[in-house]
């Protein structure tokens, strides 16, 4: 584990898009309505895009001709750098809606401090990650308050999400030591910062949508050191069985 | 004797999206330069719209078959990210033609979604994601009829 941080810090960006990217591909052909189908396809899309363009630029910094299939297609579990939010199952609709909004909620802050990074190419993924994350957030926010303030199923299966997803925040806020020393030399976004933000658009998502903020408890950490649940494994499983079968597959 | 970057030009800028057919590649704001390197090589510069683009590896074949149409075989194509591709990239050549297709063009923020069909300006959202991750759904409350609007971005 002595790689560069440079390169780790970037690699577990990349994973975090691309394993919660994945998940949300995972409803094609089972969303609600066909608008809901497109809607996750395209945030898929969008966020298997940005993990593209981040696993192309670790490649480059590690310098060791790995690409950004090897990257996602051959690393297990425990080389998976990426927050353990994001590979939370998706559950019912309201659960997979809460992860979005917890999410999202930080990635646009994150993605609009990215812009100023001094680091030329994680400002040019962020600057178009932004955009992106704006209408993200604006999907997980509208679809809580309707969750929510609907019917008493949808509300109580929106608040169930909110509860069951509530200790995998703490997570968000989270710096290594690795990620702190990349921020003093201004290349990574200090996420501690962001928690205020964080925090007012999720509790005025809740408020709006009559759904009750869980109190602070034990959270889970440890994505950025490769800790998972088991979830992980059985998605990586599929998502690679591919290119684990045939290595160096190409369309 | 047509020089090699004129050719190459010529090549590049009749290549069209191939979701948006219409529309070439530079009225869309995708295609960003084509030069002459000092070595006598052709290098072009394009932008994905969304980051997961689809449409970007089929872009890159096009434009590699374009230029070997024309005898240019070892042309260099290069995606960039910065400046951000933005909506206001479109031409106004580009605009015109996305209305003509049944496409809203991207308003102008402020500015509220026009009908293809009729002009109106009564119009509604129906999602903010549509076929293609350039698109939204609206229907015109005027002539009644769904269509697909160019996101502003």
């Amino acid at each position: 584990m002595s790689a560069p941080p440079l390169f780790r810090y970037v690699l577990g960006l990349a994973d975090d898009q691309l394993v919660l990217g994945h998940r949300l591909s995972q409803w094609t052909g089972s969303a609600p309505t066909l608008e809901e189908e497109l809607a996750l396809a395209n945030i898929a899309l969008d966020l298997i895009g940005q993990a593209r363009g981040l696993y192309q630029y670790a490649g480059e910094l590690e310098g060791q001709g790995r690409d950004e299939d090897d990257l996602a297609y051959h690393r297990d579990t425990r080389a998976y750098l990426n927050l353990t939010l994001t590979e939370q199952p998706n559950g019912d609709f309201g659960k997979t809606i809460a992860r979005q909004l917890f999410y999202t909620a930080m990635a646009l802050p994150f993605w609009l401090a990215m812009t100023a990074s001094s680091d030329a190419r994680l400002a040019a993924v962020a600057a178009k990650a932004v955009k992106e994350a704006r209408y993200h957030l604006r999907h997980a926010t509208e679809w809580t308050v309707r969750l929510g303030d609907g019917t008493e199923e949808s509300n109580r299966r929106m608040q169930a999400g909110i509860n069951d997803l509530w200790e995998f925040t703490g997570e968000l806020f989270e710096m290594s030591s690795d990620e702190a020393g990349l921020v003093d030399v201004g290349v990574a976004v200090d996420r501690s910062t962001l928690k205020p933000i964080w925090e007012q658009s999720v509790s005025q998502a809740l408020t709006e949508a009559m759904l009750t903020r869980p109190a602070d408890s034990w959270m889970s950490e440890g994505g950025r050191d490769g800790l998972h649940g088991e979830d992980l494994g059985h998605m990586l499983a599929e998502m690679q069985s591919l290119q684990r079968m045939h290595p160096g597959l190409t369309w | 004797m047509v020089a090699l970057a004129e050719k190459a030009r010529a090549a590049v800028n009749a290549v069209t999206d191939p979701e948006l057919p219409p529309l070439t590649i530079a009225e869309l704001g995708v295609l960003r330069s084509i030069e002459e390197n000092a070595a006598g090589t052709i290098t072009v510069r394009i932008t994905p719209t969304y980051s997961g683009c689809p449409a970007m590896t089929i872009i890159q074949l096009e434009i590699e078959t374009a230029l070997a149409k024309v005898g240019i075989n070892d042309a260099q194509i290069e995606t960039e990210l910065a400046p951000a591709w933005s909506s206001a990239d479109i031409s106004a050549e580009g605009r015109a033609k996305l209305a003509a297709m049944g496409i809203a063009p991207p308003a102008d923020a402020g500015t509220p979604v026009t009908c293809p069909r009729c002009n109106s300006q009564a119009t509604e959202e129906l999602s903010r994601f549509g076929a293609t991750a350039c698109k939204s759904l609206w229907r015109c409350s005027a002539c009644l009829e769904p269509f697909e609007a160019f996101k502003a971005l």
